[in-house]
């Protein structure tokens, strides 16, 4: 490599840039050095962006690192991994390249990593190879001869342990003392020919001949044989489907039956603090504020925490273990019938939780049109701010009864994300067929040894989601439930009007105008009411029938409980109309700005609230008209 | 005897010997990536399982790590079978 003018001066980088493959830990690392709390989870493309923290060493200064998403090579095939070589060559606009590269290994498996490493050396940029997972190399009984290899590299080769507090104390200790290479070029020029990966892999096969000890046979460990076992059990070809099936239902049963007692608890709670407020207060608009608008609104989503809650936990497990990737290989013939390309899965599956890192997350797909078809079924997936309407409605209408080992309501919501789901790969297939016809497209998606969850990793992401539920409960939707009393309450009736004073606000007008609109799916006007703070956020809808219903309610409202006091006024169909309504809801602002990001365009947010819209109608009118006909 | 990757039978193993354009799904960069994840002459491979109905995806290790690969893409890997 060229350039060795430019030589660096000794000193201390002020920036390195963690490198590596997919799922090598860098993710674990950079939280490790900066105290961040990044996202990090047992599988490929996790991280599809490039973030920076600042380390503190152990002498007092600092250094910036810049956390990368994974790559297989330098030759980037996807928009994820694009970023990761603009960075690595300084070609990225407005900013510095990395004074140094930290190249991050699974040192379990190095026969891989290696070749990235060689990669990077080649760009003669000052590096230094953080060896990961130290520890299981060590279980396993690989022995590692680091400094051999840092010779054979030339270049400082350190032991670190992500998942350990202490776990990154060599790799601080290197930075503090690194005296760089005197002919490290500090301009990385494009190697005039890609590396032939075969040449590469002769090089790393004669540097593992030279530095690793391994155990008699490859895969012949106590540790590799369990993870063969259950491979054979969990990619079975009748098993497998089977034991997904069973897990989705464990799922979304613990959802209704384990949350009971908390969200008992939480609704306690709430009455018990309008109770207070009621008392304490003379009536007027501000004790109405509080106990309608506050309390009865913000706090009839605020029950629904643990429910979403105990459905974080196991999609934090399900991530953490390693299975994603394995439900994504059981339904690989399904998405590629409807033309989703194999690497839809895991985007999709994090539209569980929210359509906006499900987009975001499609980044790791490399063809254009298979992105953008991903991209338009993701809020197809029943995110987790639907949870507290389904679980409303359901609460309301449906019994709570034993159908063989099941319960009835774990069963219908269950059927609510089938819905989600099924409706997805119609909606992807007509795109595929109509509109983004393109070539095949590979699977190639790796399968990541099993792990035990860490138990740090669960706690942390619980307590991350609760804040992020905390925070929208107290910020957006308490600001909209008072927004909404406010509609709701005035103009106050003129006087000597009948009935409750919340038909002659500004909320009831608007109610009773859209009403018509609404009317063949079933919808009152307090529905219509929910259905336009819902826009902004899907719970709010929850939250505004609360304050709606308060203000509803005969006599000076005392906030009574929300879901006996629907269960009284709506039919079944209305109800199974809405829960319809809401597998499609179109109402969704962030998403429908995230995809206005990722696609820089204003066509497809468009498109996609249109098409939405217009399911969301139809599905709910289908299910008013069918539940009616059958007496419902 | 050379055999395609998409024809080795479950558990059965192997070594790649070339990958190459056996059809018209893959383009040359679907073929350079396969490269990059491992599939590269000399390395060994072994078939672990099958998806639902016995076809397609395949579960190959290459070396030490393991990949979910469709049917189009096994049938570009030529294997040494042992």
């Amino acid at each position: 490599m060229a350039a060795p003018a430019l030589a660096l001066p000794a000193g201390l980088p002020r920036s390195v840039a963690l490198v590596g493959n997919p799922n090598c830990g860098k993710t674990a690392l950079f939280n490790l050095l900066t105290g961040a709390r990044q996202k990090v989870a047992n599988y490929a493309g996790v991280t599809v962006e490039r973030k920076i923290g600042v380390a503190r060493l152990p002498d007092g200064r600092s250094v910036a690192v810049i956390d990368l998403p994974g790559t297989y090579s330098l030759q980037p095939a996807t928009p994820d991994e694009q970023v990761t070589l603009e960075v690595v060559e300084g070609r990225r606009a407005g900013e510095d390249v990395p004074d140094a590269l930290v190249v991050v290994v699974d040192a379990t498996n190095l026969r891989m990593n290696l070749r990235l490493v060689l990669e990077c050396r080649a760009l003669g940029r000052p590096m230094l190879v953080a060896l990961n997972m130290a520890d299981v190399a060590r279980r396993c009984g690989l022995q590692i001869d680091t400094a051999r290899l840092a010779a054979e590299l030339g270049c400082p080769v350190v032991e670190t342990v992500a998942v350990q507090a202490d776990g990154h104390a060599a790799l601080l200790q290197q930075l503090a003392h690194w005296t760089w290479p005197a002919a490290a070029s500090t301009v990385t020029l494009p190697p005039a020919t890609p590396p032939d990966a075969a040449a590469l892999q002769r090089e790393v096969r004669r540097l593992l001949a030279a530095c690793v000890t391994a155990p008699a046979a490859a895969g012949s460990g106590a540790a590799q044989r369990l993870q063969l076992q259950l491979d054979a059990w969990v990619l079975h070809p009748a098993w497998g489907p089977l034991i997904l099936a069973a897990l989705l239902f464990i799922v979304f049963q613990a959802v209704f039956s384990w949350a009971n007692a908390p969200m008992e608890w939480i609704k306690a709670g709430m009455a018990a603090a309008g109770d207070a407020v009621s008392a304490a207060m003379a009536p007027g608009p501000l004790r109405s504020l509080l106990v309608d608008g506050a309390i009865a609104g913000a706090g009839s989503v605020l029950v629904f925490l643990p429910q979403i809650l105990i459905l974080f936990f196991f999609i934090l497990v399900l991530e953490d273990s390693g299975y994603l990737p394995r439900a994504a290989f059981l339904l690989d013939t399904l998405m590629g019938k409807v033309g989703l390309s194999g690497r839809a899965f895991i985007p999709l599956l994090s539209s569980f939780a929210c359509a906006v890192p499900g987009v975001m997350a499609t980044r790791t797909i490399a063809q254009w049109r298979d992105r953008i078809t991903t991209i338009m079924v993701a809020p197809l997936m029943t995110c987790s701010a639907r949870l507290p309407v389904y679980a409303l409605l359901i609460g309301a209408f449906i019994p709570d009864r034993a159908v063989g080992p099941f319960n009835l309501r774990g069963l219908v919501l269950f059927g609510l994300y089938v819905a989600g789901v099924a409706s997805a790969c119609g909606v992807a297939w007509l795109f595929k067929r109509l509109w983004l016809k393109n070539g095949y497209q590979p699977l190639m998606l790796e399968l990541p040894p099993y792990r035990w969850p860490a138990v740090r990793t669960l706690a942390l992401g619980l307590w991350e989601r609760m804040q992020i539920f905390l925070r929208r409960v107290g910020t957006i939707i308490f600001a909209l439930m008072v927004v909404l009393w406010f509609l709701s309450s005035y103009p106050t009736p003129p006087a000597g009007a009948t009935g409750p004073a919340i038909a002659h606000s500004l909320a009831g007008q608007l109610g009773h105008a859209l009403q018509p609109l609404f009317a063949p799916l079933g919808f009152n006007w307090q529905i219509c009411i929910a259905l336009v703070p819902g826009l902004a956020a899907r719970e709010v809808a929850v939250g505004a029938l609360g304050t709606v219903y308060a203000l509803s309610a005969a006599g000076d409202g005392v906030a009574e409980q929300l879901a006996p006091m629907i269960a009284q006024g709506w039919s079944l169909a209305t109800a199974l109309s809405l829960l319809a309504w809401y597998v499609f809801a179109p109402q969704c602002i962030s998403t429908l700005a995230a995809v206005r990001r990722e696609t820089n365009s204003w066509r497809y947010p468009v498109a996609m609230a249109a098409y939405q819209f217009a399911l969301a109608y139809l599905a709910a009118f289908a299910t008013y008209r069918a539940a009616s006909l059958l007496g419902a | 005897m050379d055999i395609l990757l998409a024809d080795l039978p479950d558990g059965a193993q192997g070594t790649v010997t070339r990958v190459w354009a056996n059809g018209p799904a893959l383009d040359a960069g679907h073929l350079r990536r396969l490269g990059e994840l491992g599939f590269l002459p000399g390395e060994p491979v072994q078939v672990l399982r099958r998806g639902p109905g016995g076809r397609e995806p395949l579960a190959v290790r290459v070396g030490d790590t393991l990949f979910a690969l469709r049917l189009a893409e096994a049938q570009c890997v030529s294997v040494d079978a042992a």
